[in-house]
């Protein structure tokens, strides 16, 4: 019942006009940057992240949560109409929306893609709702030691279950951590992998007066999340795509009226099961801290053929085949904010952002933002925005593709410039700091490289966030150990003659989370071994 | 493919191996009653960076990955020349901010772009090479205060915040 004034107020504060302006903002951003191939939730977030500084952080947070959103629904978009995913959350479905668009029923595949992701967000935003409030009551009990061994585990769920090469998953984990360990040492204050102090110029204003001021540049100021991201997102993302799009492009035709809409949704009613499937399973996936969306629609993809009476048609243009990963994608988007807001977790790239811009905020993400006054406002003004936005998305993609499919023709050689500039700008902005934009640079191209050779890059952006918060739990957790690793499994420290003591949570991650480490070479055993005996 | 992945591979853990030694400046080691030292979270984890991509490196040598594997070519000549115009373009965007700011930067780098990359019209790349620095500047000096470098540029805007 308490949550349910909780989300009463949370309404409250979505329906501010500001706040309602900002999904409708979101939303179309959402949309666009969903349906351009090359840009997808993640790099909408990481680029449009500084501009948000303007509006307070709950305004904030609202927009780029309806933009999570938007970008879902807009994705499907270029899925059908192109062939080409508008962003990695919607390649599965190009799988039936592109041969439905073939055959010329691209609007029944738009409309059903879209009342499908309005089915997912639904399902998940409720789950999210009963799910968050008790989670995070759990993890207030949490200390250092727990805070810890849960992030342990955030990074092994990437080597057990991410899928990429193990090797190369665990150097993008280390390598985002070092990064986030460049600066003061937190306990010590000591600077540490700096490269030189030097300092620089720059125009300011307070109040009227306009002045030049000295600014300390360089790495001693640590390296900020929000230039990786746009370096490997916003630089990296558009060298990836200019090199990947320059074939021709073959464009389908859609005529959406508002008969076909109720009858296309009409006739949706048959394909609920497999959407209460995609939405149940792209929320859990959504959790996991390696998954995201991609991963969620591309596991809901292939569990609905398998589970299909007929598999066989599945790739030649069904509609369960469009609904099943959109509504998983949708559901996922929400269920990796769940662990984000109660645990402090993030559950995809898109979230780890956001999680990066509540820390620059000033809002510490985890359970407090649910039991303390001032936060509340801020978590549950979100949640209900999420209902809002999902609303809102539903309808404006449903009234404007048109429209969407014209920006589809816009010319990538026009677009991204744009985006460049905007990344430009985004990596000055937050610190006013022309090093930030040179290390982007670097970082876009280095991402784009080890992109190529498939280095997983959400790990990277993970551990970065991540990092600081994990350096401190652990050495907070041993300083109240005075450096003995015990604090990790057990409350108190075991007498001489004690083997164990009381357990404490952070052991069950621990337990998971070498599990999770151990999983690949259980695998690799068993495969070996079944190769010698075939 | 075969050889970027061994380069890179390489690059990484020599990388990772001066990372080591720009961590090991603070103790790295477990300071009793303390826990480990300022350097000890940077180093142990470039230590598993340098590990991991030597094992990378030994893998691609005897073609266990699949990039190592791979006889297609890293980059194409015609993506080689994309790749290094958008690149250069870039570069001189983000250095030219340095010297003559970002209001005349900017539309050089937009302009240069949609006419020269895209083979867009003049009157398009102009009106856009025009439009965004505005756009720009109402937003982000007007609106957000937060204002950009201008290089020499510098004194012709002082106009603007009298």
């Amino acid at each position: 019942m308490e949550t349910f004034w909780h989300l009463m107020d949370g309404f409250v504060t979505s329906f501010e006009l500001i706040n309602l302006f900002m999904i409708v903002l979101g939303v179309v951003a959402g949309l666009f940057v969903g349906a351009m191939p090359g840009l997808g939730s993640v790099n909408g977030v990481a680029i449009l992240l500084p501009i948000t500084f303007i509006v307070p952080p709950t305004s904030a947070i609202i927009f780029l949560g309806a933009l999570y959103y938007g970008a879902m629904y807009g994705g499907a978009i270029s899925s059908i109409m192109l062939g080409i995913p508008g962003a990695s959350t919607a390649v599965a479905t190009t799988f039936d929306g592109r041969p439905m668009a073939l055959k010329g029923q691209a609007d029944t595949a738009l409309i059903a893609a879209a009342t499908a992701s309005f089915f997912g967000g639904t399902v998940s935003i409720i789950l999210f709702t009963l799910f968050a409030p008790p989670l995070a009551d759990f993890a207030l009990s949490f200390g250092p030691p727990e805070e810890f061994a849960l992030m342990l585990m955030a990074f092994a769920t990437f080597v057990g279950l991410g899928g990429d090469s193990i090797l190369k998953t665990l150097f993008c984990i280390s390598f985002g951590l070092v990064l986030s360990a460049v600066g003061l040492d937190i306990l010590s204050g000591e600077p540490r992998l700096v490269f030189g102090n030097p300092s620089y110029l720059a125009g300011l204003i307070t109040g009227d007066k306009y002045y030049l001021a000295e600014f300390t540049i360089g790495f001693m100021r640590k390296i900020s999340f929000l230039v990786l991201a746009i370096g490997i997102y916003g630089i990296g993302e558009m060298l990836w795509t200019i090199e990947t799009t320059k074939g021709g492009i073959t464009f389908s035709q859609a005529n959406v009226t508002l008969r076909g809409i109720i009858r296309t949704i009409g006739a949706l009613r048959k394909n609920i099961p497999m959407m209460t499937f995609g939405s149940l399973l792209g929320f859990f996936v959504g959790i996991l801290p390696a998954a995201g969306a991609t991963p969620g629609s591309l596991m809901a993809y292939g569990m609905a053929k398998s589970f299909s009476r007929n598999p066989q048609a599945f790739g030649t243009g069904i509609v369960d085949g469009v609904v099943a990963p959109e509504s998983a994608n949708n559901a996922a988007s929400t269920g990796s904010m769940l662990p984000m807001l109660t645990l402090g977790i993030p559950g995809s790239p898109t979230t780890a952002i956001l999680l990066g811009g509540m820390i620059a905020w000033g809002l510490t993400p985890g359970p407090t933002l649910f039991s303390e006054v001032e936060t509340q406002e801020f978590v549950w003004g979100l949640i209900a925005s999420l209902y809002v936005a999902n609303t809102a998305a539903l309808v404006f993609n449903l009234a404007f593709i048109p429209i969407f499919v014209m920006v589809l023709k816009m010319p990538f050689t026009i677009l991204a410039p744009v985006i460049f500039l905007l990344c430009v700008v985004g990596g000055y902005v937050p610190n006013l700091n022309m090093h930030d934009v040179w290390l982007m640079l670097i970082f876009g191209l280095g991402g784009y490289i080890l992109r190529k050779l498939a280095y997983p890059m959400a790990p990277i952006v993970l551990a970065i966030v991540l990092g600081p918060l994990a350096e401190e739990s652990l050495r907070q957790s041993l300083s109240i150990s005075q450096g003995e690793i015990w604090i990790f499994f057990m409350m108190e420290k075991p007498l001489p003659d004690q083997f164990f003591t009381e357990p404490r949570i952070a052991l069950l991650f621990v337990i998971m989370s070498v599990a999770l480490f151990s999983f690949p070479l259980v695998k690799m055993v068993l495969n070996a071994r079944k190769q010698r005996q075939s | 493919m075969r050889k970027a992945e061994l380069y890179v591979s390489l690059v990484l853990a020599l990388f990772s191996v001066y990372l080591m030694f720009k961590s090991a400046e603070l103790p790295i080691g477990w300071l009793p009653g303390e826990g480990p030292g300022g350097g000890a979270f940077p180093f142990w984890l470039s230590l598993v960076m340098f590990v991991s991509s030597a094992l990378i490196f030994i893998r691609a040598l005897f073609g266990a990955s699949a990039e190592s594997r791979s006889t297609e070519k890293f980059m194409d000549s015609e993506s080689k020349r994309l790749f290094m115009l958008v690149l250069l373009s870039l570069t001189a965007l983000i250095g030219g901010i340095h010297v003559v700011g970002f209001y005349i930067s900017i539309p050089l780098f937009m302009v240069f772009y949609i006419r020269f990359l895209g083979n867009h019209t003049w009157q398009i790349s102009l009106s856009i090479g025009i439009v965004s620095p505005l756009l720009i500047f109402s937003l982000f000096e007007k609106v957000l205060i937060k204002l950009l470098p201008k290089g020499f540029t510098e004194p012709l805007f002082y106009v603007f915040f009298s």
